[in-house]
């Protein structure tokens, strides 16, 4: 769309600490978002994901540290002077006004000539499919169209930075993945920096050019969505995307080969992560790095390192069935690829697990 | 579905007993007061001439202005104090706001015309305020002339219903509606006329409506003021100085209805279609940001200004209870306790009627209202609806409208054993009372009875209970808080009424402390124990107050602050 034309901007974020109360909130967050990047904030309810994102919009109590758009510190500067645009968890469409009037109140406010309101507007409306939409008023429309009056009077005023706060978690999950494309889509054309907060891993894998990891006010981890997938650095970021086998142990010298030997007598040789012999560590694995058979058979992998167990729980998922395996004193959680008639192991079965030592991740915390 | 199916002739039996209760004593009075206002005195016949006549009688046309002009300015003056308390409590950080919620229901606690005759003694024309004016200023301000003096008391009486709507208006808004505005360019008076002001108006639409409806109807401050020019006024002058047959106070009564009717309405199409609620999980109205010192001060300056205006008729009403001359002079000559003494050895009957009355009027609305919201809410019984609606139309019928309907419909209605009219028989207070007050109490077991999930009743029919069972050991216990609550505001409430029971009390042996105030009242000798019978009033009401906001507190620690629902209780006035 021609008349919407956004210059991308990049968002340094350095030494941000903000407290509420006497509790930290935000503890010494340091980011930079490229321009023109689609970036996340991933983190559960309580992570702080929200909070700093209001705080580059300018709400909440004053934080430290310094918060760059394009280069300026706006960390002192009031909400309505920043210019960035953000999409409210639950829209904040005004309800005594039409969807038209909505959509014109931020170019109102920046004086915006009358003549030039009106197209603006009409191409917001148009933007977002809802051109027939105008003069409705926002409570006779759908969750899904809400959400995207609430996109376009935010788009409209042409703000160097989109801030999207949990725009999907109002929406039922078919309209969910529509939005999710359409506002991809929208950013891809827009070019416009965007930071998109949720605690949805799916989400921000499919959406994110690059996602943060948020607990506790902390940043875990940054990266892209497969990097974090395939080598978090710690265990709630291993946990939190995708599930994890987590085994607490220590790495050993044991005749001469590298071990990781639980707290559970599981023994697991290193091919990676070597160098860091007598530590306590965590292995972790994924499921699908874990082959299954039925106690007897062979496992087809030779890098692989072998247990005896019984099957304790079986959740069947369609494409795969995942079991948990009592090993020793461990639960190992196994993906097992399923197309109809394959075999499927009984509560109880004897199995032999194979785990692939190629996938083996060694966590420090 | 329905809870109660198959064999349900006990329902019907209750919903139709409630049915015809409601009837003769809600609709019958008030149609009666609609027919013969449209009847010829003489022939019988249906006629327009008693509305022709009203309407060119100078003194009815100059009432009827009054009537408007002290309802409209009485929603001036009270949006004058509510606004800047609703501001303050709702935008600030700041830690009066306990006062405030006080300051919202202080006055509640005293009926208007209690203090009426304070207020005098206070801020009249030789009254302590503008005795101090003169003697510093030399000026004096007529607060208290003619209808200013109606204007004043109601408004500090009546401005909580705006103070409470607005403020749950406000807080009603949704952060996140002023941060999007903030976040696309708007702050200031803007981002107060452009979001807030309108976001908040239903609310405060609601509220003004309501204080309007009850200046309007209020018969009792303006007697006691000795202003007779009003509508209400003139419609118990007329009945009870020429009598019954008087085509006048029924004309005056279709009218007080019509604008009751016209301010619901007005209330209704403010709210309708218009929740603007817009609270979200996560949100808490406004933002709220911290004082400077300098806006402090001006804060705790503005809110003990309203609280000594809000108190003065209390101040009042205890200066003249406690005093013995308070003529030409800033405060009484000397106390003493003689008017206490007086009081008690002369109005011992008064309170022990008050109690009767307002503890059976009491007793009736809440095992009606029980009754009632069972029906409505629990059974699938055609028409179940309008038990509910009928019930809730007594708030659109003014006291003295109520008074007059039971005057003529009651008075050829000889009550067998006690021998005498049924509308000159005590008992018939009793039952007004509790007409009066019925769509509170009815509200209040609603809201409780709303509290105990059908699932609870489900799973003790599952466990073996029967119908009758469930609601004693499930429905009842889990409804008390409520039915208490609803049970002490009745009470509360009814023990101060004047409107109607002024009409209706035929002895003095008979009246009620409303009724005994009012009558202390009317002499200056006896506005000593008046006052002091007063105090009595309010502590009756205050404590009853106090004991249903415990209450509702334990029983419902969530909904909203305390504060405010005590004062809806109590506003039921």
């Amino acid at each position: 769309m021609a008349d919407v034309k956004l210059e991308a901007v990049d968002v340094a974020i350095e030494n941000l600490s903000l407290a509420y109360d006497a509790s930290n909130v935000l503890n010494d967050v340091n980011l930079t978002i490229k321009a023109g990047e689609l970036f996340t904030f991933l983190g559960p309810s309580g992570s702080g994901k929200s909070t700093l994102l209001r705080a580059i919009a300018g709400f909440g109590p004053q934080p430290k540290g310094k918060i760059l758009i394009g280069g300026i510190d706006v960390s002192k500067m009031a909400p309505w002077a920043r210019n960035v645009g953000m999409v409210f968890q639950s829209y904040a469409l005004w309800p005594h006004m039409s969807v038209r009037k909505n959509i014109a109140f931020g170019l109102e406010e920046r004086k915006v000539p009358a003549e030039e309101i009106k197209h603006r507007v009409n191409a917001a409306l148009n933007l977002v499919d809802l051109s027939e939409y105008g003069d409705r008023r926002p409570s006779q429309l759908s969750g899904g169209q809400q959400q995207r009056v609430a996109l376009a009077r935010t788009i409209v005023v042409e703000p160097r930075v989109l801030l999207l706060d949990e725009p999907l978690s109002n929406l039922d999950a078919s309209l969910r993945n529509q939005m999710r494309r359409d506002i991809l889509e929208l950013q891809r054309k827009l070019s416009l920096t965007t930071i998109f907060v949720t605690h949805d891993q799916e989400e921000a894998n499919t959406i994110s050019d690059r996602i943060a990891v948020l607990n506790q006010g902390i940043i875990q981890q940054v990266g892209r969505p497969i990097d974090l997938y395939d080598k978090p650095t710690n265990r709630f970021v291993a946990s939190f995307l995708g599930t994890a086998n987590l085994l607490e142990g220590r790495v050993k010298k044991d005749n001469g080969e590298i071990v990781f030997e639980s707290t559970g007598n599981l023994r697991i040789p290193l091919l990676f992560d070597k160098n860091e012999i007598d530590t306590d560590r965590i292995a972790m694995f994924r499921p699908q790095d874990v082959e299954i058979a039925s106690s007897g058979d062979k496992i087809s992998n030779t890098d692989a390192a072998i247990f005896d167990g019984a099957v304790s729980h079986r959740e069947f998922l369609g494409n795969r069935v995942r079991y948990s395996v009592d090993v020793k004193e461990h639960v190992i959680v196994v993906d097992d690829n399923y197309s109809a008639g394959r075999r499927i192991f009984e509560f109880g079965q004897k199995v032999v697990l194979g785990l692939d030592l190629r996938q083996v991740r060694m966590l420090a915390e | 579905m329905f809870p109660i199916s198959g064999n349900n002739w006990p329902v019907v039996a209750l919903a139709l007993a409630i049915g015809l209760f409601l009837f003769v004593f809600l609709i019958l009075p008030v149609v009666t007061v609609v027919f013969v206002a449209f009847q010829d005195p003489n022939t019988g016949s249906f006629t327009l001439i008693n509305f022709v006549d009203f309407f060119n009688n100078s003194l009815f046309q100059e009432s009827s202005l009054n009537s408007v002009y002290v309802a409209f300015m009485a929603v001036v003056v009270a949006t004058i104090i509510s606004l800047p308390l609703a501001y303050f409590t709702t935008r600030f950080n700041f830690r009066g706001a306990i006062l405030i919620q006080t300051l919202g229901i202080v006055p509640l606690i005293m009926p208007p015309f209690v203090g009426a005759v304070a207020m005098l003694l206070l801020f009249g024309e030789n009254g302590s305020v503008n005795l101090l004016l003169s003697e510093w200023l030399g000026i004096t301000i007529p607060f208290m002339e003619g209808l200013n003096g109606v204007i004043l008391v109601e408004a500090i009486h009546y401005f909580p219903f705006i103070l409470i709507n607005l403020s749950a208006a406000l807080l009603n808004i949704d952060r996140a509606m002023e941060e999007s505005a903030q976040n696309l360019g708007a702050s200031g008076i803007r981002l107060f006329r452009r979001i807030v002001f309108p976001l908040a108006m239903p609310g405060y639409v609601a509220g003004a409506s309501l204080v309007f409806l009850k200046v309007f109807d209020d018969l009792a401050t303006p007697l006691l003021l000795n202003i007779n020019n009003m509508l209400a006024p003139q419609a118990y002058l007329r009945i009870t100085s020429i009598g019954i047959s008087d085509p006048m106070g029924y004309v005056i009564s279709v009218i007080l209805v019509a604008f009751s009717l016209f301010s619901l309405w007005v209330s209704f199409l403010a709210l309708k279609n218009k929740d603007y609620s817009t609270l979200q999980k996560g949100g808490g109205g406004l933002m709220r940001r911290d004082l400077k010192p300098w806006e402090l001060v001006g804060c705790y300056f503005v809110i003990i200004f309203i609280l000594f205006l809000v108190l003065s008729p209390h101040i009042g009403l205890a200066l003249l209870s406690f005093g013995t001359i308070w003529s030409f002079s800033v405060f009484p000559d000397a106390f003493t306790l003689a008017h206490y003494a007086d009081m008690f050895s002369s109005a011992g009957q008064y309170i022990w009627n008050t109690l009767l009355y307002a503890g059976l009027a009491a007793l009736i609305d809440v095992i009606l209202g029980i009754a009632i919201a069972y029906l409505v809410w629990r059974t699938g019984l055609v028409g179940r609806k309008w038990l509910d609606y009928v019930s809730m139309g007594a708030v659109a019928i003014p006291g003295v409208v109520l008074g007059i309907g039971y005057l003529r419909t009651f008075v050829e209605f000889n009550v067998p054993i006690v021998d005498k009219p049924l509308a000159s028989w005590w008992v018939i207070i009793v039952i007004a009372l509790a007409i009066r007050r019925l769509p509170y109490a009815l509200r209040a077991c609603v809201a409780a009875l709303q509290q105990v999930s059908v699932t609870l009743e489900e799973a003790a029919e599952n466990l073996g209970a029967t119908k009758s069972r469930t609601v004693r050991r499930i429905v009842v216990p889990l409804m008390t808080g409520g039915i208490l609550a609803g049970f002490i505001t009745s009470f509360a409430t009814a023990a101060v009424e004047l409107s109607t029971t002024i009409m209706l009390v035929s002895a003095e042996s008979d009246a009620p402390l409303a009724f005994g105030i009012y009558e202390y009242m009317q002499s200056a000798a006896g506005r000593g124990p008046g006052a002091a019978l007063g105090i009595v009033a309010v502590l009756i009401v205050g404590i009853a107050a106090y004991i249903s906001h415990l209450v509702i507190n334990r029983t419902e620690k969530q909904r909203t602050s305390s504060g405010i629902r005590i004062a809806e209780q109590v506003g039921a006035t």
